[in-house]
């Protein structure tokens, strides 16, 4: 956020010594705002905070993009409500037919210009934090299919299988690189946690990898985001956050849980579903577990 | 509606109507139509006259309008309750995918290309009619045959298509909907898909062949040069769609794998090719509004169009750049290149830009006429600003990635698909009296201009905030989480408030049909050529023409003395004309 406004401010700025109008200064000033604003505290916009570095990073572009269209919006909605206002019709008389103002259509085609590449700069970077790939100290295979989630362990027989209510819990490490393998066994489907401020889609034949690194460890609800038929409302999961001795205990608790017969079944079964689960229908009350 | 400007009754034909009008000048052109063929209900079954199909789409997509608008009412009244029961899972799934097929399909694009269009084109570059009359009809009987094949998914055995409008494969495919609603939803895309093929042919060659002696390029008005601009998107855009359906049909019923992956295929490839079309669709529905909003905010602030070339030079540039964004859509695939994708959706935003300031420009230091068209033109640019500025955020991935398929990407397009809808309704009330002769109720109508849009605002704004919440788009029943409830009460005032507005909209054509307001040639005093002749115009459309110097012709008629300024190209006037502020 903070590379993106200082360009639109200094290039206003040149701008302005040439053509120093009382509204060239208004537009001025409301460019500026922004770098005003950054320095108070900042309010969300409506979007969490992001429970990783990445989520965080990708949060902050969410203010700047928000400061920007807000000054540009309201300085938008300010002219156009002044302009019916203000030139209602009075009588009858011609107007003044005034069709070009070339200098003017200058600016308001490179004002934005420069915005717009500002604005992508503060994408590519944040973008390359969040979809950065360190090398892992865990990794989770993802793997969705209708209308329900498997989680499974590489290297370990853990695993955990869920449909529609029943709520299957991705458990993981805080403050440690964890891969994600997404995939889907039948339709697209939408692997999305909405407090860690990502999605992806899971998708048949193609496999997305991604990593986390969330910082407080929790549970943070998650659903299903992309339509895969009838129970797609329905495709609940949770992620539970435990901190690395934690995780280490659970997983290892798992394992020993896990019979090898289940393993071997659980292997079996990440191929392409050849037989998907038919849920029985939720009753009523089961739509309020989530 | 009182400063009805009379075009001299001693004015001679100053370019006769030209082009094969075999109707000589001696008809007076007030009983002209009752010379030629059918009339009732059998001329609006044979016409093959431009104005006539224009009417017949008219009429046609305002009924899917209100078609696709029940069902949005059905969806918001299941979504006041989390746990509501007032459909079945399948049912809503059903509705969302009828209720934006309807919309898209059959709605927004034959009332953008094919209605307003088909009537005023011809009208505005001084055309007896469309190139290809017969194909003209052609049009919109396939469209019609195309919308009751999509709506008969509803009688048949496992109801109508329910994979939401986009369709992603492999959810389409045989094993995941076996019922024959979703042939008939492909069947139903071909058929429009083809009249808007047919539709875009013949706005193109109309354009390029048709103009009146004097009209060039840069004489046409804004909205024609935006059709002229669509008909061309239509042709790079609509063939690939149909190919894709042609696929996904073979995929279907004769055992192809295009799009599964248990025989090689690739279910991706069904969203470049479906979103290919799906973006450039996008201006392809919103471009001929932009023309009608240039048309009715100039003409009600009695100004030129502010920046006109620039205006045009935008449009071209937002064409060209809409080729290229499709992927724009998938970018939570993961496997698209996102910051080429990123970059050029990002630079549609520029000429969007300046299309909103030319349209401010056009107001400012105008003589606004506040009325209902003008109203709506208003709402929908605000509308539009809004859908525009929150279309930014998606157009970045990181951004998108946690905004994609939420309530936040439904609020966005919302807000650019229901200014399209105001934009449509600005577009009634000014060109109505053009083709009926009669004016529409202006109290009916702003109170049906208050009802739409602050339904739309109050409809939209809470789904950003339960978008941001994280709540997904597509769902029946959602979890029992107060806050989500509360938006989504508000989103159903909303929805409905937009229902009442629209059926206000009706109730004004009923009484404004009842107690007939005669509304003459020229209403606003606009400055086309449709407002030279009469209200309804003639068959053939015009007795005489004025001199075409400029893009309003009727205007620099009636007008001698305040031509359009800046530019330096009208003599005496200054090359360097202060900003209108």
């Amino acid at each position: 956020m903070e590379s993106a406004t200082p360009p639109t401010e200094s290039l206003g700025t040149t701008k302005a010594s040439r053509r120093l109008s009382g509204r060239t200064k208004a537009l001025l000033a409301a460019l500026a705002a922004p770098l005003l604003l950054a320095s108070c505290k900042v309010p969300s916009f409506g979007a969490y905070e992001g429970a990783s570095k990445a989520g965080n990073d990708t949060f902050k572009l969410w203010q700047g993009f928000s400061i920007a269209a807000l000054v540009i919006g309201l300085f938008t909605l300010a002219l156009i409500v002044w302009a019916a206002l203000r030139y209602r019709r009075r009588g009858d008389q011609i107007p003044k037919q005034t069709q070009y103002n070339i200098s003017l259509e200058v600016i308001y085609t490179v004002v934005p210009i420069v915005i717009v590449i500002a604005l992508f700069a503060a994408t590519v970077v944040v973008q390359n934090k969040v979809l950065a790939n360190p090398t892992p100290n865990a990794t989770v295979n993802v793997t969705a299919f209708q209308w329900g989630w498997k989680f499974t362990y590489p290297g370990h027989k853990a695993y955990v299988v869920g449909q529609t209510t029943q709520t299957p819990e991705l458990v993981m490490p805080s403050n440690e690189d964890v891969r994600f393998n997404l995939v889907s066994s039948d339709v697209v489907h939408g692997f999305y946690v909405p407090e860690f401020n990502f999605s992806r889609y899971a998708q048949p034949g193609l496999t997305n990898t991604f990593t986390f690194n969330i910082d407080k460890p929790g549970l943070y609800k998650a659903q299903c985001t992309q339509l895969c038929g009838l129970y797609h409302s329905l495709m609940y999961f949770n992620v539970r956050v435990l901190t690395p001795a934690n995780y280490k205990t659970w997983l290892a608790n798992k394992d020993a849980s896990t019979s090898a017969a289940d393993a071997a079944a659980n292997d079996a079964a990440t191929g392409i579903q050849t037989n998907p689960h038919t849920p029985t229908l939720p009753t009523k009350t089961d739509y309020g577990v989530n | 509606m009182t400063d009805l400007i009379e075009r001299p009754v001693t004015a001679a034909p100053i370019a006769p109507a030209h082009h094969g009008d075999d109707h000589g000048d001696d008809h007076g052109h007030v009983d002209h139509d009752e010379h030629h063929g059918p009339s009732g209900l059998l001329k609006w079954l044979t016409s093959t006259d431009h104005k006539v199909i224009g009417m017949n789409y008219l009429v046609t997509s305002v009924v899917m309008l209100v078609i696709g608008g029940a069902f949005a009412e059905i969806i918001r009244a299941q979504l006041v309750s989390p746990t509501s029961t007032l459909v079945s899972l399948s049912q809503y799934n059903q509705l969302f995918t009828m209720h934006g097929s309807v919309m898209i399909y059959l709605f927004a694009g034959p009332f953008a290309f094919a209605s307003l269009a088909n009537y005023f084109v011809p009208l505005q570059i001084g055309a007896p009619d469309m190139a290809f009359p017969r194909l003209n009809a052609l049009s919109y009987w396939l469209y019609l045959s195309g919308s009751i094949t999509m709506l008969l998914g509803f009688l048949v055995a496992g109801g109508a298509a329910n994979f939401g409008w986009v369709g992603y494969a492999p959810l389409t495919s045989a094993a995941n909907a076996p019922g024959s609603g979703a042939d008939l939803w492909i069947g139903a895309l071909m058929l429009t898909g083809f009249s808007a093929i047919f539709s875009g042919v013949n706005i193109v060659a109309t354009i390029f062949y048709l103009r009146a002696p004097g009209m060039t390029l840069f004489r046409m008005p804004i909205f024609t040069w935006n059709l002229l601009v669509v008909g061309i998107l239509i042709l790079l855009a609509f063939p690939v769609l149909t190919a894709g359906l042609v696929m996904l049909y073979c995929d279907r019923h004769f055992g192809t794998h295009i799009f599964s992956v248990q025989g090689g295929g690739v279910p991706l490839l069904w969203q470049h090719i479906f979103w290919f079309w799906g973006h450039p669709e996008v201006y392809i529905l919103a471009l001929p509004f932009f023309g009608i909003v240039s048309e009715v905010i100039p003409t009600m602030s009695k100004k030129p169009m502010f920046g006109y070339k620039g205006m045009v030079f935008a449009t071209l540039t937002i064409a060209a750049l809409s080729l290229g964004v499709w992927a724009h859509h998938m970018f939570t695939t993961g496997a698209v290149l996102l910051p080429f994708f990123s970059i050029m959706s990002l630079l549609i935003a520029v000429p969007t830009g300046i299309k909103i300031f030319n349209w401010i420009g056009s107001m400012w230091g105008g003589q606004l006429h506040l009325n209902t068209a003008m109203l709506f033109s208003i709402g929908f640019v605000i509308t539009f600003l809004i859908g525009g500025l929150t279309g930014i955020y998606l157009a970045s991935p990181p951004l998108d990635f946690f905004t994609h398929d939420t309530y936040f990407v439904v609020a966005h397009f919302h807000s650019v698909v229901i200014a399209l809808v105001l934009g449509g309704m600005a577009g009634i009330y000014y060109w109505g009296p053009k083709m009926t002769g009669r004016m529409l109720h202006e109290s009916w109508g702003k109170a049906s201009f208050w009802f739409m849009f602050i339904g739309t605002q109050v409809f939209t704004i809470p789904a950003y905030i339960v978008g941001l919440h994280g709540m997904p788009r597509r769902m029946g029943v959602y979890p029992n989480n107060p806050a989500w409830q509360t938006l989504n009460i508000w989103e159903s005032v909303g929805a409905l408030m937009l229902g009442i507005g629209t059926l206000l909209f009706l109730v004004n054509v009923v009484v404004s049909w009842k107690k007939p307001i005669i509304a003459g040639d020229n209403p606003w005093d606009g400055g086309g050529l449709e407002w030279f002749t009469s209200s309804p115009p003639p068959h053939h459309n015009f007795v005489s023409l004025p001199p075409i110097r400029s893009e309003r012709p009727t205007w620099d008629y009636n007008h001698p003395d305040a031509p359009a300024l800046g530019h330096g190209k009208h003599a005496g006037e200054s090359s360097n004309e202060k900003a209108p502020v």
